[in-house]
């Protein structure tokens, strides 16, 4: 029997299912884990121990009365701190939700627990989703186990990390503009950001709502697809579903001979590190070797992504974080007594500098005498965007390119210069403005030999191909198979 | 100041004033559910009971629109002729308010379910309609609890719609006139109940006077007018106000485009927020909700729900029934009433009476504790059972003033107009030589009357009808009475 940490979701489930392990083991093993690990890494904000063994005995007592298993029997899961599971804290790693546990379940979480999952905690973040570092967290930096002096990317930092440290084998984040690709690539795992719509978004904590789609990191494209079958599919108390099937399992298997695969120049810019530059290239013409076509295509409106995802995303960020007002729920400061000013004092007490910097963008392009100018443009760019890919899928099946510019750069590198955060989705923003499926799989390591950084390959489809950009993902990954796990410490080679 | 003809307001200084009204309502939809989510409204529960997490704007909570509340909606559109769009959309509202939970309201911005349509006055002006959208309901903000404000959110989310009309009123009587014709629609096409006092209808005010041939000039809002008296209240204030502020002569006190709110017990109204105050509610397209389409077997069949309007029928029994304007007004005020009516007159019941009837007695029962019922369809006496009763008076069984007493006993017991009649003993007594008994023996000692009557004064014979109705203690046909008394005097004369 292998060791927990080496195992995937669907080898685990499996094991369990052949009574190799139970479920409360495994459960027993994340745990372990979690508490070996969680201190240097900070990928958890917090751990339900006891909820999550009794989860688990739950299960392999249902088994052993005769119920059959679900497709994540006993699979320990991360969520993302903005995910909602009745009683459980979804802070949203901000201060103006600390404490908050939400009435309800998310349906995707559900769907989780249903298909025999064991969720274990929630995961730290940049605070609602706004980074891509983990640094705009209200409760600490999440490291990145390859080097713990880098960033893990953002914003799901948490889960990404969980997953990559062999906490979990699998882990929701959410992707608004690369929040789960770009992580992935930076931590060496799978990331795979939906199309727009194919998972409820119902029980998500709002962000950028025309944007936001759960997504799953897991160690292996098999264990994304298993994933994938259980989260997707329309939900009635999500109207912004697609009319689809949930995505097909079998989506998996694949053959990457006679793929035609689009590759744009505009993503291999010529400030694109040098090294991720060569690790992508040798990684399509890995693709190329197993009979894929390589084709040149042009997505000329790239460089426009950026701000655009800025205007859009916090234009409906402005909208979605009024709630927060300390009404209801959250810490509440008096300010001066009145409604008003209790309304600014907890809102200036509770959100982190990041989250009021968008809140603020947001609020002034959809000002009066600025609204046209700036988000009136902003959508028509967005529409611009979505033909030139429909243009390009006319000539592709998917296109391929780096998930991120850089490998995980160091912690404190950007911090101060939010505009070369925003840079860092440059590759990841125009499929999210598109709603495009997009998959960030392993494809190679960059630097020295004792520290090295994984990288990411991106793969994008036309809308609801999630299938087929999820088999490109896998054959790669059988073509290719640059996972691997971190160094047990990386003591920083920084 | 004097009203004229056509709205026309002639001022201290001889300018005749034409006044420009336009009304903005809100109308709760009776649905069961609220706009965006199951839960069930009703007035009046403990406060925040009727929620969840949609309408209290839990994080990660989304909205799903209420079909129901569509259909309403475009129930609605069709019954003031209206234009209702194939598409349309739901945008965000946004404001901070603590009665607001997501810090946003779900409203129609630029692309509204509805547009055109309205309502014709009785002097034949047609009152036009704008547009109408749908939103949602904030929920009630109370500050009259000592230091705190205390929250409801029963109503966050409750379907409204709001109806904005053009400025086309000229006086109170217009826009009160235009207010009651909308709200016997919507509560007669049962998509509300329109109760001004439960908050289910709210009414805005835009008012402006320019004097007669004059570009028109700034107009003011008056908000939050919850009653039918307010509504004409605060126009008439308004109008004076404005009027009096321009003939001044001094701009600076002219009336400024501002909102204003009427306070009830002074009977003015007061500046709530200038133009420069007014909120920037920056609306854009809520990602949450995907466009609104309204195809055409959505509308055919909420056409086919709609009953005749009240006008119609208005016409109709004046024409076809033979009522009296007054009568049909009566009848048709409310649709539950209209079709009792109708009922009674579709098994038999003269029109005439039954209309008197019911106006003059069985809407009357509807106040007597006794009868504890709130409205004609909880009674206990039925259209058939009136019709009985109507019979029974018109074929002189049972005098009118008997079958007051028999409906009396049958709102009260649900008895048969028949059974009640034979119970009491009121059936007339038609039986002419026990009449001609009772008349001869009133006539005698009352000669100077009898020769009254013989001198041609026949009004003196009621004083003859008097005695012979106590003699057979009222069970006597009148009419029958006055006959014999009459053939008695000339035979004898
Ligand atoms: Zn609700």
């Amino acid at each position: 029997m292998s060791a927990y940490e080496e195992l995937d979701a669907t080898a685990l489930a499996e094991s369990i299912v052949r009574g190799e392990r139970t479920a409360e083991e495994t459960t027993a093993d994340a745990l372990r884990v979690i508490d070996e690990r969680n201190d240097e890494l900070f990928a958890f904000v917090s751990v339900d121990r006891e909820g999550a063994l009794a989860r688990a005995r739950a299960l392999d007592e249902r088994r052993a009365a005769g119920e059959a298993p679900g497709p994540l029997h006993g699979v320990p899961v991360a969520l993302k701190a903005n995910m909602c599971l009745a009683g459980a804290e979804v802070s949203c790693a901000s201060k103006i939700l600390a404490g908050y546990r939400p009435p309800y379940t998310a349906t995707f979480v559900q769907r989780l627990i249903d298909a025999g999952a064991v969720p274990v905690g929630m995961t730290n973040m940049d605070e609602f989703a706004m980074g891509s570092s983990s640094e705009n967290s209200a409760f600490g930096v999440t490291r990145n186990p390859w080097d713990v002096t880098r960033t893990p990317g953002g914003s799901s930092s948490g889960s990404a990390v969980a997953v990559a440290s062999g906490m979990v084998p699998i882990a929701l984040g959410s992707d608004t503009g690369g929040s789960v690709r770009q992580p992935a690539a930076m931590c060496g795992i799978v990331g795979y950001k939906p199309t727009y719509g194919r998972v409820s978004r119902y029980g998500l904590v709002a962000f950028g709502s025309s944007l936001d789609q759960v997504s799953p990191f897991a160690r292996s494209t098999r264990d994304a697809c298993r994933v994938m079958e259980v989260i997707s599919g329309p939900d009635e108390l999500d109207s912004t579903c697609v009319d689809a099937p949930p995505v097909a399992a079998g989506a998996g298997t694949g053959a990457l001979a006679g793929l035609r695969v689009g590759v744009p120049p505009e993503y291999f810019p010529d400030d694109l590190d040098a090294d991720v530059r060569a690790c992508v290239e040798a990684a399509i013409e890995a693709m190329r070797a197993k009979g894929a076509e390589i084709v040149p295509v042009s997505l000329p409106h790239t460089d426009v992504a950026i701000p655009t995802y800025y205007v859009v995303a916090t234009a409906e960020a402005s909208s979605n974080l009024a709630r927060y007002d300390g009404v209801r729920y959250g810490p509440r400061a008096e300010g001066d007594g009145t409604l008003q000013g209790m309304f600014a004092a907890t809102r200036d007490a509770g959100f982190g500098d990041e989250v009021k910097r968008r809140i603020l963008l947001g609020t002034y392009v959809l000002s009066s005498g600025y609204h046209e100018a700036w988000y009136g443009r902003a959508l028509r760019v967005r529409r611009l965007l979505a033909d030139e890919f429909d243009v390009a899928f006319q000539e592709v099946d998917v296109v391929a390119c780096p998930t991120a510019p850089t490998a995980a750069f160091s912690l404190g590198e950007k911090s101060a210069d939010p505009v070369a955060m925003y840079l860092s989705d440059t590759m990841t923003v125009p499929a999210s403005l598109a709603g495009l499926p997009a998959c960030s799989v392993p494809c190679g390591f960059v630097g020295a030999r004792d520290a090295q950084l994984p990288v990411g390959l991106q793969v994008i489809g036309r809308p609801l191909a999630d299938e087929l950009v999820l088999a490109v993902a896998r054959a790669f990954e059988a073509a290719t198979d640059h996972r691997r796990r971190p160094p047990r410490s990386a003591g920083g080679a920084a | 100041m004097s009203t004229a003809a056509a709205g026309v307001v002639s001022g201290q200084t001889g300018t005749r004033w034409i006044p420009v009204i336009g009304l903005e309502v809100h109308c709760q939809l009776d649905t069961r559910t609220k706009l965006f989510c199951g839960c069930e409204y009703s007035f009046g529960a403990e406060p925040n009971t009727i929620t969840c997490p949609v309408c209290t704007a839990q994080p990660g909570a989304l909205p799903v629109l209420n079909s129901a509340a569509l259909e309403y909606a475009v129930r609605a559109a069709l019954a003031l002729n209206a234009d209702v769009a194939p598409v349309s959309k739901f945008d965000r509202k946004n404001y901070f308010y603590c009665d607001l939970p997501k810090g946003y309201q779900i409203s129609q911005f630029d692309l509204p379910y509805c547009t055109g349509g309205g309502i014709q006055l009785a002097s034949g002006k047609f009152i036009r309609l704008t547009r109408i959208h749908m939103e949602e309901d904030a929920g009630k903000a109370i500050h009259d609890r000592g230091d705190a404000t205390l929250v409801d959110l029963n109503r966050a989310g409750v379907p409204l719609i709001e109806s904005v009309t053009e400025a086309d009123m000229c006086s109170a009587d217009e826009a009160h006139e235009y207010l009651t014709a909308l709200k016997e629609i919507f509560q007669y096409i049962g998509v509300s109940d329109c109760d001004m006092e439960k908050g289910s209808l709210r009414c805005d005010v835009n008012v402006s006077v320019h004097p007669e041939g004059e570009p028109w000039r700034t107009k003011v809002e008056v908000k939050n007018l919850n009653s039918f008296r307010n509504v004409r209240a605060s126009i008439q204030y308004e109008i004076a106000r404005q009027i009096e502020a321009y003939e001044t002569g001094d701009p600076a006190q002219y009336p400024e485009q501002e909102t204003r709110l009427f306070d009830v017990a002074a009977g003015v109204t007061r500046t709530m927020r200038s133009k420069e105050d007014a909120h920037d509610y920056r609306y854009f397209p809520d990602p949450d909700l995907p466009l609104v389409t309204v195809d055409a077997v959505l509308i055919e069949r909420q056409r086919g729900l709609l009953p005749e309007l009240p006008v119609a029928r208005r016409a109709r029994y004046e024409s076809e029934l033979g009522l009296s304007a007054y009568d049909a007004g009566v009848m048709t005020a409310a649709r539950d009433v209209a079709d009792f009516f109708e009922t009674v007159v579709r098994v038999g019941g003269d029109p005439k009476a039954a209309a008197n009837w019911i106006a003059n007695d069985v809407l009357r029962a509807l106040s007597d504790p006794d009868v504890a019922a709130s409205s004609i369809l909880e009674l206990l006496v039925k259209p058939n059972d009136l019709a009985e009763l109507i019979a029974l008076v018109g074929d002189g069984t049972v005098s009118k003033n008997a079958g007051r007493e028999v409906l009396d006993e049958m709102l009260r017991s649900g008895a048969r107009a028949k059974d009640v009649v034979q119970a009491m003993g009121l059936e007339q007594v038609q039986d002419t030589s026990q009449i001609d008994e009772w008349c001869r023996a009133a006539l005698a000692g009352r000669e100077a009357t009898v020769a009254d009557v013989r001198a041609g004064n026949l009004k003196a014979i009621g004083a003859l009808m008097g005695p012979v109705m106590q003699a057979s203690k009222g069970s006597a046909d009148p009419q029958l009475v006055r006959a014999a008394l009459l053939r008695i005097i000339g035979e004898e004369g």
